[in-house]
């Protein structure tokens, strides 16, 4: 269940420096995406670790415990980033052990033909646990987010 | 400089079933169909094609068998029965949801053979695709319904898409195959094709690919099937794609015991132009390499590409249009002198033969060991200390050869570093190399209608 009080601003930051989990989700075979990200975020000066494709959620949420990452980031192209996303962050939020964890989320996250489901799509995501959401692409806004001084910026990471 | 490859003996013959003679109604086999035509100098043409619905599928293989070209038909499977989801495949089927692909396994023989019968014949030869690393019950249905052409490889339906462990897709296409093999007891000659020759589509050094497309080939002829094609996927630069299939024929001519094997190009396999214009000159690109270098068939792409699935018409518009532009080009392959791509090549599939004679055990070894280590491919069972990167002449060159047992053969240049900028400009090469190209209709005798299908496609 989407919680009201999540679009409260969380206090959670990203470390400089720290252990970052690049993954997508459960049904994308996509990588190419994934590589990209790892290179980006390691010249940002992050210990990456690439889960690669199709991570089911139960792995997902395993490493995240294992490795207690400063942060997630979850990429998918293949239209099945907004259903599967949302699944995969509520069981991760369902972690006690993830609470402080960042968890983002980018792509081409949904396949649907209406413009108001396409809008409500990256709100949904927010409320379901991610701290920001990248729709459409996002590695230019990701890295504006990390340079924003790793908080959260509202015009980037909430409903517009 | 020549030289004289230390290597193992070729693999053993297949199991005894060979000397049955033809059943009077066997299905032709594909590989000698295809042989037949190259040898005529006519490159046969093959789209990528799969539909859920039987009709659909019917109709698109009818409109490829009446396209202005020889061509050979496909029926590409759905991802549900790549991935083995019967249960998900199941509830789809029932509500009749949409599907990417022909469910083979759970539609039966009954269906397939109302889709097939009087469609696949003498004259028009049908290859499954699928993609997957455990096929078993893929073969089986093939073996089923007498569909004896169909493709992939232990490492290019394992590394590049999920997870399964390579040691798990090994043990499965050895299986999987060691079936096919037996439709020969039924007097049907079965083929395979290496998917070894694209792996993750682009950035891939040629003399991988091809070294690739050798072993599986290897691995194939190992476990019992001799009609064979090996893949190469066009990359960035014409004149080593054109060296890189010169080293797939004559490693094939050197290590397959028998010459029942072609080589089958597929139109560049990454980011795709998204402009009309690009899209065909790319693929009229394509097309020139598979002439020039002596390949007997192609894979088309379509306009449609960079977007979607295409739909049949766009599929015979690009089928139609490669056979076009076929017609001005002459084969002329380069000659056996070694080429850089040739002595990488060899030196790959030398270590690794070398490892062990069963072909599939030393794949694994050879993975383990980084001796095979398939660039920006981030599989578990990949060592990833690879990278590659485009030149400021095209061609795709190694950053870092990571472990691979290329010795001297490859001067790395330790300046050479790829960031996340050099990565995603060399991803949109080809696409931004083609998109701002002038129209390729300009480069060709006949008139942009003839050469440029219809607009009525999309």
């Amino acid at each position: 269940m989407i919680q009201s009080d999540s679009l409260q601003p969380r206090a959670r930051t990203v470390t400089p420096g720290g252990t970052v989990i690049v993954s997508t989700v459960a049904s994308d075979a996509h990588t190419w995406n994934l590589v990209f990200l790892q290179l980006l975020l390691e010249e940002a000066g992050y210990d990456v670790v690439n889960l690669g494709p199709c991570v089911p959620d139960e792995l997902l949420v395993a490493e995240c415990v294992r490795r207690d990452p400063t942060m997630l980031v979850v990429s998918s192209v293949n239209g099945h980033g907004y259903s599967d996303g949302l699944r995969v962050v509520t069981k991760l939020r369902a972690r006690p052990e993830l609470e402080r964890t960042v968890m983002v989320i980018g792509g081409l996250l949904g396949v649907s033909e209406s413009p108001e489901e396409r809008d409500r799509q990256p709100a949904d995501l927010y409320r379901a646990g991610f701290d920001a959401v990248f729709a459409g692409g996002g590695a230019a806004d990701l890295k504006r987010y990390l340079e924003a001084g790793q908080r959260r910026t509202p015009e980037l990471a909430g409903p517009r | 400089m020549t030289r004289e490859p230390v290597r193992p003996a070729p693999p053993p013959a297949p199991r005894p079933g060979t000397g049955t003679p033809a059943a009077p109604d066997a299905p032709v086999d594909f590989g000698e169909f295809v042989r037949v035509r190259g040898a005529q100098g006519t490159l046969v043409m093959q789209p990528r094609m799969g539909f859920g619905d039987p009709g659909q599928m019917r109709a698109g293989l009818l409109a490829t068998r009446a396209a202005a070209a020889v061509t050979v038909g496909t029926l590409t499977l759905d991802s549900y029965t790549r991935l083995g989801d019967h249960a998900a495949l199941a509830e789809v089927l029932g509500s009749g949801g949409p599907l990417n692909g022909y469910p083979l396994v759970a539609y039966g023989t009954e269906v397939t053979a109302g889709v097939l019968h009087g469609v696949h014949g003498p004259d028009f030869p049908v290859q499954v695709r699928h993609g997957s690393a455990a096929p078993q019950d893929i073969f089986t249905a093939l073996v089923a319904a007498r569909l004896n052409a169909s493709e992939g490889g232990p490492v290019s339906y394992c590394l590049p898409y999920g997870r399964t462990p390579l040691a798990e897709s090994v043990a499965n296409w050895r299986e999987s195959v060691g079936r096919f093999a037996a439709l020969r007891e039924h007097g049907v000659e079965p083929h395979l094709e290496t998917f070894g020759g694209a792996l993750l589509g682009q950035l891939c050094p040629p003399s991988l690919l091809v070294a690739v497309s050798v072993l599986e080939a290897l691995f194939f002829r190992q476990s019992g099937v001799r009609s064979i094609s090996v893949s190469y996927a066009q990359q960035t630069d014409p004149e080593q794609d054109r060296e890189a299939v010169a080293a797939l024929r004559r490693l094939c001519g050197e290590l397959l015991p028998e010459p029942t094997w072609h080589v089958v190009v597929y139109a560049y396999m990454g980011l795709y132009p998204t402009t009309r214009t690009g899209a065909y000159g790319l693929l009229a690109e394509a097309v020139r390499l598979a002439v020039r270098s002596g390949a007997e068939r192609l894979i088309v792409k379509t306009v449609a590409e960079s977007r979607r699935i295409p739909t049949v018409q766009e599929n015979v518009d690009a089928l139609e249009f490669a056979a076009r532009a076929a017609l001005p080009h002459r084969r002329d392959p380069l000659g056996p002198a070694d080429s850089q791509t040739y002595a990488e090549a060899a030196a790959l599939v030398d270590a690794v033969l070398n490892l062990h004679p069963d072909v599939g055990t030393a794949l694994l070894t050879a993975f383990t060991h980084g001796y095979l280590d398939v660039p920006y491919c981030v599989h578990p069972d990949n060592r990833g200390r690879t990278r590659s990167y485009i030149d400021g002449d095209g061609r795709l060159r190694w950053a870092d050869p990571g472990a691979l047992p290329l010795g001297r053969l490859v001067r790395t240049d330790r300046t050479r570093h790829v960031t996340s900028t050099s990565l995603q400009s060399d991803l949109l090469y080809m696409r931004r190399k083609f998109d701002d190209a002038p129209d390729p209709s300009a480069l060709n005798p006949s008139s942009e209608r003839s050469v440029e299908p219809a607009d009525d496609a999309v």
